[in-house]
């Protein structure tokens, strides 16, 4: 192949992801998308390993790593169960993040591509940048990963001083930048390097470590993000535009997620990477006036399930609760056995439900809900006040209404569902806990409410005994 | 300090209803009000003084001493000339006013410096007022109670029958306007088992018609009549020209008809001739709700039944008052969750807080000022009869909506002129082959940018694992490192190839994985 043809099918690549990104604009053309995105990455490798770039000598190489890494992939999609796509999506992104490292240093100790001037000056600018975007990306995402899957404590870590810290740390590369571009050859321009992808890697970490766990979503689209960005820089270093272009895709593509998130929790970008939700000066300040007054109302399955035989409407609100019990094969099984009696059911989807973006739809798919039936917030809001029964299940700081009427709320402002409005509401939740903005919630004191404690999996189970009975 | 909330006995000729009813006394004295309560006010709707007593109210013997002792005074009616006079300064009285059609007394009362709620100029169109909305609650009941008056007027039964002694033909209604009276008339008559037809000016309530089991009839001609605030608004001549035919011809087959037809601030509209009257069949009844207005049927006489061409015409104004009981106990409920908007503090002291739409459209007078009509509460549906005087507080909203603009223009252009300085300086001093490529990486920004607003949220997670998936394109800069043409001459081929292998095995794992857990979550978004 000549070079000319593999610039063509590298445009035929990235009109195919474009596509592939288009297509998920509605469930029925995704799956085609999805489709585009397999067809645009087999050109893009086929057209590089047939193109002048890669000689006959470095394919079994080549074709090896990928058995190796693609049956490591295969076996992992197969594997991993829905309530696990955070953890998955987020070490996926760690290792975007670790091979933008390694091919940034691959290519600065190859000393085949030689330039001179300016163009030096920029090369070694954009393989600093790659590999310190890549070592970012791979630590903060191990470090998303272990806090996803509860093998790192989900409270947010904060060092004293940390914004300091992290200044420091942003002038220490700085300054070793420029040693780095002032080396004269590779030995001494090593060390700068190296320094600096270990103050990126400690920083991923403190950066994330420092992030409550109700924030993943945002960290996750925004871990996201940057492992675009480090395929772009990666791009810009090779002087290779298909690079350059999926990873600016993929990079704002994971901005717009972040920023989604962050407006649905009516946050600002900063305050959430800066860390530590509730844990600043003012966290008390809701005590007081603020306080909630009344009495919780307990219910008993059988009293739920006689409640939701009685109503005309129901929307179920579901959380990460109802991800960590996978409860949600029974909550269709309730779903359909009130579809069948005529009741309308829907659920209410809050951006911020869950561990990361979309993470509810996802659940609800596996277990068959159809989408159709699945809203997002703004369209089903309106809704509450003619609604007979609203459930809640293991959510709380997305239901609480103290983030419309108390101003002093640590949450007040973001957008909740307002599943008060309804008739009556039902909240399913192992205790009275507080959610994890630390906030107490009026809804639970509120006249129209009732608890059912217990795990949501096996009050479920009851409920929908009591119903089909 | 608490206030005392007084009940006077309603003075209005045969009202029969009273503002407050034990039950609701009870609550108020919760909220931390004293009550008092004229000697007798309930006896007319069964509530006796010593059931007043029981619930902690003080019982006045008469209305002076009640008007001279209470802060806040509930009432049904509006007050009469004498009640006027008895209105203190700085006293606050709730009730029916009508500012509209009443201008003689809101200056009077206006006069007497009190601060004056008038329950029917309540926002409607708040949802939040809807519990406090007793136009609503008479409403619904004036539309049983007329069905139960056509009943009683009328020599047969509502529902078919078939008997030993012969058949009996069910009942055709028909009623004219489906607001709240016109619906409950539906529910009450089809629930007798009338056959029940309704028309509306606003096709929007064809739906509820069809789910109280009336049938709606079309006028046919294409006009949209929603008024705004829950009213019809008047209708073109072409209109009203298909109404009458549509309305001449129902007239002609129907046994009942129930008009509850009303225009905010307008006479009522005449949609039944005496030639309609004369073609219904002898032993017809009309209800015509609309009385007070001037009636919606030409030969109604406002407040008594009559007897035209065969056909009973009712015309009572009183009908809510003729359920007396009902509509005490739904009006004082009305009033207690005012009270507690007004209460918030539950400490018996009521704050009049303009700042709150519900109150500003209920507070016709405060302290003295007349602050009728309020301007429109901030929602799309404006009510026209209140809109026009009140133009200049939205108009100033406007003006300070404008004030934050220009300054999101500066900021624009702060990041303009950012943008500006940096693309100048690298065109100033970037190799040409750099600045292709970051016209590139521009571009693709924007695009991603355009494409990902249109990603349905639902589809969030796909989302992310697919640009997971293709951020694998870096296994590119891998592969092109594996073992490239110019080979050799100090270039440690070795080492570079290992860790090119390491890269293209990662990235591997994260395109194949990505890909197929993407699939696979796809195939399960079902309808």
């Amino acid at each position: 192949m000549n070079p000319s043809l593999v610039t063509v099918a590298y445009i035929g690549a990235t009109i195919l992801f474009i596509l592939s990104l288009g297509g998920l604009s509605n469930p029925e053309t995704s799956r085609r998308g999805n489709l585009y995105g397999v067809i645009g990455m087999t050109i893009a490798v086929l057209a590089t390993v047939l193109g002048p770039r890669v000689t006959g000598a470095g394919i079994p190489w080549l074709v090896g790593a990928m058995v190796v890494g693609g049956t490591i992939g295969l076996y992992a999609a197969r594997a991993v169960q829905m309530t696990q796509m955070p953890e998955l999506v987020a070490i996926m992104h760690s290792l975007v993040g670790l091979a933008a490292c390694l091919v940034g240093f691959a290519s600065y100790i190859d000393t085949s591509v030689a330039f001179t001037g300016v163009e030096k000056t920029i090369h070694e600018v954009e393989i600093y940048v790659g590999i310190l975007i890549g070592a970012v990306t791979f630590s903060g995402s191990v470090i998303a990963f272990g806090k996803l899957s509860a093998r790192i404590g989900g409270k947010p870590v904060l060092l004293p001083g940390r914004h300091w810290l992290n200044l420091a740390g942003l002038l220490v590369v700085i300054w070793f930048g420029r040693e780095f571009i002032h080396a004269h050859d590779i030995a001494s321009g090593m060390t700068p390097l190296v320094v600096m992808t270990v103050i990126a890697l400690l920083f991923g970490v403190h950066m994330v470590m420092a992030i409550g766990g109700a924030d993943m979503p945002v960290v996750v689209s925004m871990l996201n993000s940057y492992s675009g960005w480090a395929a772009a820089a990666t791009g810009f270093m090779l002087s290779n535009d298909l690079l350059i272009v999926t990873g600016a895709l993929v990079g704002s593509s994971g901005a717009i997620l972040s920023y989604i998130m962050c407006r649905a929790m009516n946050r600002n970008f900063i305050s959430v990477i800066a860390g530590g939700f509730g844990t600043g000066g003012g966290a008390p300040a809701a005590k007081g006036a603020g306080e909630p007054a009344g009495e919780v109302t307990p219910i008993s399955a059988a009293e739920t399930a006689e409640m939701l035989r009685e109503a005309k409407n129901v929307i179920i609100v579901p959380g990460y609760g109802m991800a960590v019990a996978q409860a949600q094969h029974t909550v269709y099984e309730i779903t359909k056995l009130l579809r069948e009696k005529g009741v309308n059911v829907r659920f209410g989807i809050h951006p911020v439900a869950g561990r990361m973006p979309g993470h509810m739809n996802v659940l609800l798919a596996e277990a068959k809900v159809p989408y159709d039936i699945v809203m997002e917030m703004d369209e089903i809001n309106e809704d509450f006040p003619d609604t007979d029964v609203s459930m809640v299940i293991g959510a709380n700081d997305i239901v609480n209404p103290a983030a419309q009427d108390d101003p002093a709320s640590p949450i007040a402002g973001m957008p909740v569902l307002e599943v008060w409005k309804a008739r009556t509401s039902i909240v399913m939740k192992r205790s009275m806990a507080s959610g994890y903005a630390g906030v107490d919630n009026p809804l639970f004191y509120k006249e129209n409410n009732r608890m059912l404690f217990g795990d949501a999996k096996k009050m479920l189970d009851e409920v929908l005994v009591a119903l089909s009975r | 300090m608490s206030l005392q909330i007084g009940v006077p006995r309603e003075t209005f000729a045969g009202e029969k209803r009273v503002a407050t009813v034990p039950d609701v006394v009870e609550k108020l004295r919760k909220l931390g009000f004293g009550v008092l309560v004229e000697s007798g006010a309930g006896e007319a709707a069964n509530f006796g003084d010593d059931t007043y007593r029981a619930a902690g109210a003080d019982i006045v013997p008469d209305a002076a001493a009640l008007w001279s002792r209470a802060d806040i005074v509930f009432k049904v009616r509006g007050p009469n000339a004498e009640e006027v006079a008895r209105v203190r300064e700085g006293q606050t009285l709730v009730s029916f006013i009508w500012p509209a059609q009443n201008p003689e007394l809101m200056q009077q009362l206006a006069a007497r410096k009190a601060t004056v709620l008038a329950i029917d100029c309540l926002p409607r169109q708040l949802s939040r007022a809807q519990k406090m909305d007793a136009l609503t609650s008479m409403a619904g009941i004036s539309g049983y109670r007329a069905v139960i008056e056509a009943a009683n007027a009328f020599g047969r039964f509502f529902s078919g029958q078939i008997t030993a002694a012969g058949k009996v033909p069910p009942a055709k209604v028909f009623i004219a306007g489906a607001g709240v009276a016109g619906l409950a008339a539906i529910g009450t008559a089809a629930n007798l088992g009338a056959i029940v037809r309704a028309n509306d000016t606003r096709a929007e309530v064809a739906d509820q018609v069809k789910s109280l089991g009336g049938e709606f009839v079309k006028v046919d001609y294409e006009e949209e009549g929603s008024g705004g605030g829950g009213y019809a608004k008047v209708m073109s001549e072409g209109f009203q020209k298909a109404q009458r035919e549509m309305y001449a011809k129902q007239a002609s087959e129907v046994d009942i008809i129930i008009t509850t037809a009303l225009i905010p601030g307008k006479p009522a509209p005449k949609l039944i001739t005496a030639d309609m009257v004369q073609t219904m069949k002898p032993g017809s009844v009309i209800v015509d709700m609309a009385g007070e207005q001037g009636g919606n049927c030409e030969l109604t006489v406002p407040g008594e039944a009559v007897v035209r061409h065969g056909v009973t015409i009712i015309g009572y104004t009183d009908l809510a008052s003729r359920l007396a009981k009902q509509s005490s106990t739904l009006y004082s409920t009305n009033l207690l969750r005012l009270t507690e908007e007004l209460c918030k503090t539950k400490d018996g002291v009521i704050n009049v807080n303009m700042e709150d739409d519900a109150i500003r459209g209920l507070t016709v007078i405060k302290d003295g000022a007349v602050t009728w009509p309020a301007p429109p509460p901030k929602l799309p549906a404006a009510p026209p009869p209140a809109a026009k005087p009140a133009a200049a507080p939205p108009a100033a909203k406007g003006h300070g909506h404008g004030a934050g603009e220009p300054m999101s223009a500066g900021a624009l252009a702060t990041v303009f002129g950012i943008g500006a300085i940096a693309f100048a300086f690298v065109g100033a001093y970037a190799p040409a082959a750099f600045l292709g490529h970051l016209t590139v990486f521009v571009l693709a920004c924007f695009v991603g940018y355009m494409v990902i607003w249109n990603v349905t949220p639902s589809l969030h997670t796909p989302l992310m694992s697919v640009t997971n998936a293709i951020s694998s394109i870096i296994v590119i800069g891998a592969l092109v490192q594996i073992a490239p043409p110019e080979s050799g001459g100090g270039r440690p081929d070795e080492l570079i190839r290992w860790i090119a292998v390491a890269g293209i095995a990662l990235t591997s794992i994260n395109m194949f994985g990505g890909f197929a857990v993407t699939r696979r979550m796809l195939a399960m978004f079902r309808k």
